[in-house]
């Protein structure tokens, strides 16, 4: 695959590390207490965010799970809302209502992150069936995790997607375990996306998640092969969880040679190393972590001053007149 | 043309015992049909004079298809159609007055549904707009979800509102939470179909009532007609609604006829009850399939017992229309509700704990709930009969409690 010209690379690089760090505070602030109820971070799996919203245009729609924070940071959404949202704070993306795992921004066009697995694959088709109808070219994209592809969502969005050729591309990141479990354990098939794209007249996709230049590449030919009404696109793209599954699960249940080779393989430092190769200073990629640190240190200072909701935001929009009135 | 047997799908004017111009009275013969299986006369639905005949004598047509016109008596030109016709009407309506009205599920383009109540809208709209669907009940919510809060308006349909249950994260967790979850950075307006209810025999699987399955969700709006008229009118506000409604239309009305003006749009009111008939006794509240049975009742027990009760069709669920429940209470003094739902925690419930909260010191008796006990539908006739709220037991019960 060609390389990216360097404008595009140090964007990669800069979103991957905004992410990673921003993904770490969040960590940092749950063990505090700070941030509550649950949070599930994709530390290692910044390449697929990073790689597949670099392959987007500003107009396309991005659907993405509980494990988003990454894909909403990736679409340019600024950290702070995002930090505040966590925080349950009402400079939050949804002023406290939705929590870390219902991020959703339609300035960015993000259309949410689904909590319940499988959710956001059939409202995904309902986004690109309306692209289409309105005649507007723009593509949706909806990530999902392996343990999705043995949902019955999964299999119903991807046959709807298919006869009616929809410009959706569903990207799986398979990073080897559905919660605890390993996804081999409980899967019919050694691909767990892959190996179902048949079933639904769809190529066989699978690419380094964790080569970011890969995963734009990829996700570039199939944004592209929609946005030109050549149907959607399933890509599995294998990556590794750096941790447990959700909140302060240390993920034990994972053999310690597996951890260390895949640690070895995190797509951050791989990707400095590709871009110091190419001739990139180091300077500049300095410069670039230093400004994710402070973005971040910025991000956590004004989401922790920012208020608590104001009361009334409890008993707001239930309804599109703003209110919950149910009877006269 | 009346289906005139559960396999039947069309049926052929023999004759016809009115001419244009003719007065006709409720009941009287009208015109005989004839199917491979039986000639039968049919009565006019309504007083008036015929105005119109739309398919003459010899000829065959589908079930459903507008035989004649009827002008009633009070100069407004009405058909009267059947709540199935009603249901495509209604559709097609809103599909003509918004281009961003689509229409998708399973079985309702090319052979016009199910129940045959979806009849046209392909041939009229193309297929562009009715979507036949896979058996993907997920899919077609899912889709209906992903386009509303894109900027189309979807109806989509569930076939039995049984099906609820293999997509019931769309409804209960998705499209209901999503507007609230994001502060209302999305709308969804969006109206969910179904066939709901018993008495067409379908057994345990098929004929659930489940309204208050949706009422127990915030974020959903329900309503369930008992008419054509308001068949269409509520659709047409369902649609025009930015939430989501679910619109529970009843099997076993599909064939009851009523009443719809001819020309002009229908339009009708979410949150509105419909009063049907004012007696000081007792107030009678009843949904869809129920409403019927209670209005029989209702005469019942005006002509046997000298009862006169309110009988008032809810219609709208959510939002309800408590205003004019509570002020009927405040009159009769008596409430009874009469719910086909199972006995635990339906529609009834609710109302009655209202009025307990609100109305207490105008209640003269106890509140009682006629419903289905608390038993899965049987498919038999005579067991299912035996189930449902009836006439005789509507009556009974209201006659003893006033007794």
């Amino acid at each position: 695959m060609p390389e990216v010209p360097q404008s595009v690379a140090l964007e990669l690089y800069r979103k991957m590390t905004e992410i990673r760090l921003f993904e770490k505070r969040a960590y940092d602030l749950f063990m505090q207490n700070l941030v509550k109820g649950t949070t599930h971070l994709g530390t290692g799996q910044e390449a697929i965010a990073a790689g597949v919203s670099q392959a987007m245009n500003d107009d396309d729609y991005t659907f993405t799970t509980y494990r988003g924070h990454n894909h909403v940071l990736a679409r340019g959404t600024p950290m702070t809302p995002v930090m505040a949202e966590l925080l349950g704070r009402e400079n939050g993306l949804m002023h406290g209502k939705g929590g870390s795992m219902h991020l959703l921004d339609t300035s960015r066009g993000i259309l949410g992150a689904y909590a319940i697995i499988g959710a956001q694959l059939v409202i995904a088709n309902g986004s690109a069936f309306s692209a289409r109808y309105r005649g507007t070219r723009q593509v949706t994209v909806t990530f999902l995790g392996d343990g999705a592809t043995n949902i019955g969502a999964f299999h119903e969005a991807l046959n709807f997607a298919a006869v009616y050729k929809l410009p959706v591309i569903f990207i799986c990141e398979n990073n080897k375990y559905m919660e605890y479990t390993p996804i081999g354990a409980v899967t019919a098939v050694p691909r767990p996306a892959a190996d179902r794209a048949a079933s639904y007249g769809l190529e066989p996709v699978v690419v380094d998640g964790n080569d970011v230049e890969a995963v734009y590449h990829t996700a570039a030919a199939a944004i592209g092969k929609a946005r030109d009404g050549g149907g959607p696109s399933l890509i599995e793209a294998l990556t590794y969880r750096h941790g447990g599954h959700s909140r302060a699960d240390p993920g034990k249940y994972r053999p310690a040679e597996e951890v260390k080779e895949w640690l070895a393989k995190d797509p951050i430092p791989a990707y400095r190393a590709v871009l110091l190769s190419r001739g990139v200073d180091e300077a500049v990629l300095d410069g670039i972590d230093k400004s994710a640190r402070e973005a971040v240190d910025k991000a956590t200072e004004e989401a922790k001053a920012g208020p608590e909701p104001r009361i009334e935001l409890a008993e707001t929009n239930v309804w599109a007149d703003g209110g919950h009135a149910w009877r006269n | 043309m009346p289906r005139m047997g559960e396999t039947v799908d069309s049926g052929t004017v023999n004759e016809w015992f009115k001419q244009v111009g003719d007065q006709v009275a409720e009941g009287e013969p009208l015109l005989e049909i004839g199917t491979d299986k039986v000639d039968t006369e049919v009565p006019a639905p309504a007083s008036g004079t015929l105005a119109e005949i739309r398919v003459q004598e010899g000829e065959t047509v589908p079930v459903a298809t507008v035989l004649a016109v009827i002008k009633l008596q009070n100069g407004g030109v009405v058909s009267v159609i059947t709540y199935r016709e009603a249901a495509a009407r209604g559709i097609a309506q809103e599909m003509r007055r918004d281009p961003d009205v689509i229409f998708l599920g399973e079985d309702i383009a090319a052979a016009g549904g199910v129940f045959k109540a979806t009849v046209g809208l392909l041939e009229e709209f193309g297929p562009r707009r009715v979507i036949d669907t896979p058996i993907s009940e997920q899919a077609i919510l899912g889709a209906a979800t992903g386009a509303a809060m894109t900027g189309l308006r979807p109806i989509a349909e569930i076939m039995f509102s049984d099906f609820f249950a293999v997509c019931w994260d769309l409804v209960a967790n998705e499209m209901a939470k999503i507007r609230y979850m994001s502060d209302g950075q999305l709308t969804l307006p969006l109206v969910i179909r179904c066939a709901n209810g018993a008495g067409v025999r379908f057994g345990a699987q098929h004929s659930q009532s489940v309204e208050n399955w949706a009422m127990a969700v915030p974020g959903l709006k329900v309503v369930a007609p008992s008419n054509p008229r308001d068949v269409i009118g509520l659709l047409a506000a369902a649609v025009r609604d930015p939430d989501p409604v679910i619109f529970f239309e009843h099997k076993a009305l599909y064939a009851t006829k009523g009443e719809v003006p001819d020309s002009g749009e229908v339009t009708g009111e979410l949150g509105r009850a419909s009063v049907l008939r004012s007696g000081g006794d007792a107030t009678i509240l009843a949904l869809a399939a129920m409403v019927p049975r209670a209005q029989a009742a209702a005469q019942r027990l005006s002509a046997d017992h000298g009862i006169e009760a309110t009988v008032i069709d809810v219609r709208s669920l959510v939002p309800l229309d408590t205003r004019t429940i509570l002020g009927s209470v405040a009159e009769t003094g008596r409430l009874f509700t009469v719910e086909e739902n199972p006995r635990l925690c339906g529609w009834g419930a609710e109302i009655v704990s209202i009025v307990a909260e609100e109305a207490f010191g105008a209640l003269s008796g106890p509140a009682i709930r006629i419903t289905t006990p608390h038993i899965p539908l049987p498919a038999a006739d005579r067991l299912e009969d035996h189930l449902l709220p009836s006439v005789d037991r509507i009556t009974e019960t209201v006659r003893k409690a006033l007794d």
